[in-house]
């Protein structure tokens, strides 16, 4: 009846365990309980749960995201706890534990952290950004991110029911097969990838489409934001890569569930083409996170260099040449596998070329912040600290990219240390940067800079303190995954030095929520009335902030790039409206994304643990739910002109 | 609130002709390989690389003549996002073909 599910399945006697769990289920119980006291799950139902609106699920995929960042990090700190104190000593967490740590470390913070900021970030600022109203699929745009919260709740849901799994965050055979890792672990990592995956591929296809049909007239593809334009590369990218990973972890499903041999050794299964097939998907997905990130920035320096930005056509073509070079180079992540020379230099050098284009994308922001007036603010501090924080992980990825250097190098902290001083320096510092840009236009509220500077230098400290020592522990021989070590390698005092890094970063996560926190106490003092707080150049900042359903009255015309700030510079005084209003036509709510994904849920969970008979519901009630929404008529509606003149005219007071 | 580009999509939809065209290819592209495998006393390897070419061919063939396959329809779009796709998945499974087996001479499986 239940499966592999019985009372024992949950961790009852694992302290740290029940801990994290009462913890969660207490923050979920009190937030259920305010909810309930003020009234306002019909609100939620109508306003957030149904939403169509990019706005609004942009605003809940970054949301989502925050929240997994603190999971992940609670990872993190767990972690550099254990190896600070684990000298010639077993610490405090044992290795089974431990190896479930950093597996959940490393699938949280790329799948349900980085992924979710960039969706996140892509859904609020591209409409806005290309003059459309909404994106070319809205009830697909529901789908995927309740797809995606599926995803995020099997993960959490092995903290307390079962196990996660130990074999590294992309479980590679044949410690994943069935006969190494007979629990549940690699199930609850197979289903909340898999059911996340679909998500963000129906994204990819979503936000290809919008960018090419939905432009607003005059904007030709060289006429886009950058950030478009990363956002146009990253989902070209997700639609190339994604199909790969459903194939592999599907394949690694036949292993372990019917009994294939793809991956075993016996019975002409190859383990090493689980490791091939997973960095074909794995490469593109650093680059799906890090080009945002770069759009970001491209957006960010013109707006505070008060200049247009340098080599706008190179950004383009370098962006370009980056998203199909990282489908020639995943061979650099498994040098050591035995391919042979020839294989590793090709790949090594195809390697080292992605720095070209990188370079001039670091060159151009250079350029472009070269005799402006530097206006310093938090989104461009974070793009500084980026500048010179990710070249350091550039150089150190071509010095990876030797393969003489990776057999010294391959799986040794210097790995570790190169990674995350790309994916924190690039991808987390673009994304706090686009976080601290972008927010006023989506609250109509600026961010409190005093705290926000706090978090920033914690953050910043932080990370050298922590990452840094890492570098000179990989050739000191410290490895990746390592529970504890002998006392005499000498390794303590610089992982002491990574422990205090760490808290640094906890202190400086801390000052952000304080800064969240002040801003939303203090919003009646820091609105933005005139919808352009930055005096930027893009058209998403020509609207209110927030802005209307609608985003746009009259759909924009543009004549070239940075349209808004060429508009400025016509009219320095904005003209008044005449031209007469008339019937926007807009997609209605609907629930069917998140009914469709409970029952997603419920399907995962049963195949997680063989509960035949609640997958096949689950099956069943995407299907139902799928038909009949099909069958539905009643998807759209029209906002009347007189409604759209009352919430304009409101608006104009303040411009 | 659709507010598309492009004004025309440029595809077309096929004649007569054109189909009966394809569909003799197909029958041909079929023949000549099951010939190759069952008469010709050739090795194994010439039978495998030209059973792959001819496939490849039929399905140049079909794309063209029965999915309409063209350099103008949707202002070339369509012929890009191929090539593309293409372009990858020739990276892919070349790349992958060429890796596992240098493993596996390496490995002397």
């Amino acid at each position: 009846m239940l499966g592999k599910l019985t009372w024992d399945s949950v961790p009852w006697d694992n302290g740290i365990v029940m801990g994290a769990v009462s913890f969660m289920a207490a923050v979920v119980i009190i937030l259920a309980l305010i909810v309930t006291r003020y009234g306002k799950w019909r609100y939620l139902w109508n306003e957030w749960f149904t939403t169509i609106d990019h706005k609004k699920i942009g605003i809940m995929y970054i949301l989502v995201g925050f929240v997994m960042m603190l999971r992940g990090f609670s990872d993190a700190i767990m972690m550099r706890s254990q190896l600070a104190i684990a000298a010639s000593a077993p610490g405090y967490l044992p290795p089974e534990h431990y190896d479930q740590v950093f597996t959940a470390h490393g699938v949280i913070m790329i799948f349900f952290v980085a992924m979710p900021l960039v969706i996140g970030l892509i859904n609020i600022v591209v409409p806005q950004q290309i003059g459309a109203r909404d994106v070319a699929f809205p009830f697909m745009n529901s789908l995927s991110f309740w797809l995606f919260v599926v995803g995020m709740a099997l993960v959490n849901m092995s903290l307390a029911i079962g196990d996660f799994a130990r074999t590294g965050w992309l479980a590679y055979p044949p410690l994943s097969g069935i006969a190494n890792s007979p629990g549940v672990g690699v199930d609850y990592y197979i289903w909340s990838l898999q059911i996340a995956g679909i998500g963000t591929l129906m994204t990819g296809i979503n936000f290809f489409v919008t960018i090419m049909k939905m432009r607003c007239p005059g904007m030709t593809l060289m006429r886009m934001p950058i950030f478009t334009w990363t956002a146009l590369c990253t989902n070209i990218l997700i639609i190339a890569a994604f199909p790969v990973l459903t194939v592999t972890l599907a394949l690694l499903t036949l292993d372990r569930y019917l009994g294939f041999h793809f991956f075993t050794a016996t019975a002409g299964g190859d383990q090493m083409m689980y490791v091939n097939l997973i960095w074909i998907w794995g490469h593109p997905e650093v680059y799906i996170l890090i080009l945002p990130a770069f759009g970001v920035f491209s957006e960010v320096v013109p707006t505070f260099s008060r200049k247009k930005l340098f080599g706008y056509t190179s950004m383009v073509y370098a962006t370009g040449v980056i998203t199909i070079l990282s489908f020639s180079v995943w061979l650099h992540h498994f040098f050591t596998m035995g391919s042979g020379a020839n294989v590793n230099a090709f790949f090594g050098i195809a390697t080292m070329v992605i720095a070209i284009p990188t370079g001039v994308k670091i060159f151009n922001w250079l350029f472009t912040i070269y005799r402006g007036r530097l206006q310093i603010s938090l989104p461009i501090m974070w793009t500084l600290a980026f500048l010179s924080t990710f070249t350091i992980g550039g150089m150190t990825g071509v010095l990876l990219s030797v393969p003489g250097a990776d057999f010294l190098l391959h799986n040794s902290l210097f790995l570790i240390a190169h990674f995350h001083n790309v994916i924190i320096g690039g991808v987390v510092f673009g994304m706090f940067a686009g976080y601290s840009y972008w927010f006023p236009k989506s609250f109509g509220f600026m961010l409190d800079e005093k705290w926000g500077k706090r978090g920033f230098w914690l953050w910043v400290i932080g990370f050298y303190l922590a990452f840094m020592p890492l570098y000179a522990l990989g050739f000191m021989g410290m490895t990746r995954r390592l529970n504890h070590y002998d006392i005499d390698t000498g390794w303590q005092p610089l992982l002491m030095v990574a422990m205090a890094g760490a808290v640094s970063i906890f202190l400086g996560i801390v000052c952000q929520i304080i800064q969240l926190y002040v801003s939303i106490r203090d919003r009646d003092l820091n609105r933005d009335l005139t919808g352009d707080p930055w005096n930027a150049r893009t058209l998403e900042w020509s609207t209110s902030s927030p802005p209307a359903l609608y985003n746009f009255p009259f759909t924009p015309v543009v004549d070239g790039i940075d349209a808004f700030w060429a508009e400025k510079q016509k009219n320095p005084v904005r003209p008044k409206e005449t031209r007469p209003y008339v019937d926007i036509h807009m997609p209605r709510n609907t629930g069917a994304g998140f009914i469709m994904s409970a029952f997603a849920l419920f399907f995962g969970f049963a195949m997680i643990w063989h509960i035949w008979w609640l997958a096949c519901v689950g099956v069943l009630g995407i299907l139902f739910t799928f038909i009949h929404r099909s069958f539905e008529t009643d998807v759209d509606y029209y906002i009347p002109a007189a409604e759209i003149e009352a919430t304009e005219k409101l608006r104009s007071y303040n411009v | 609130m659709k507010q598309s580009t492009v004004t025309s999509s440029g595809a077309d939809h096929g004649t007569y002709a054109s189909y009966i065209i394809g569909f003799v290819l197909s029958i041909l592209l079929t023949i000549i390989p099951y010939y190759i495998v069952v008469y010709l006393d050739i090795s194994t390897g010439f039978k495998t690389l030209s059973i792959v070419i001819l496939a490849v061919a039929q399905l140049l063939v079909q794309l063209i003549f029965f999915l309409h396959l063209n350099t103008r329809s949707e202002k070339g779009w369509n012929f890009l996002s191929f090539v593309f796709t293409m372009l990858v998945v020739l990276i892919l499974i070349g790349g992958s073909l060429w890796i596992m087996y240098h493993l596996r001479a390496n490995m002397m499986l």
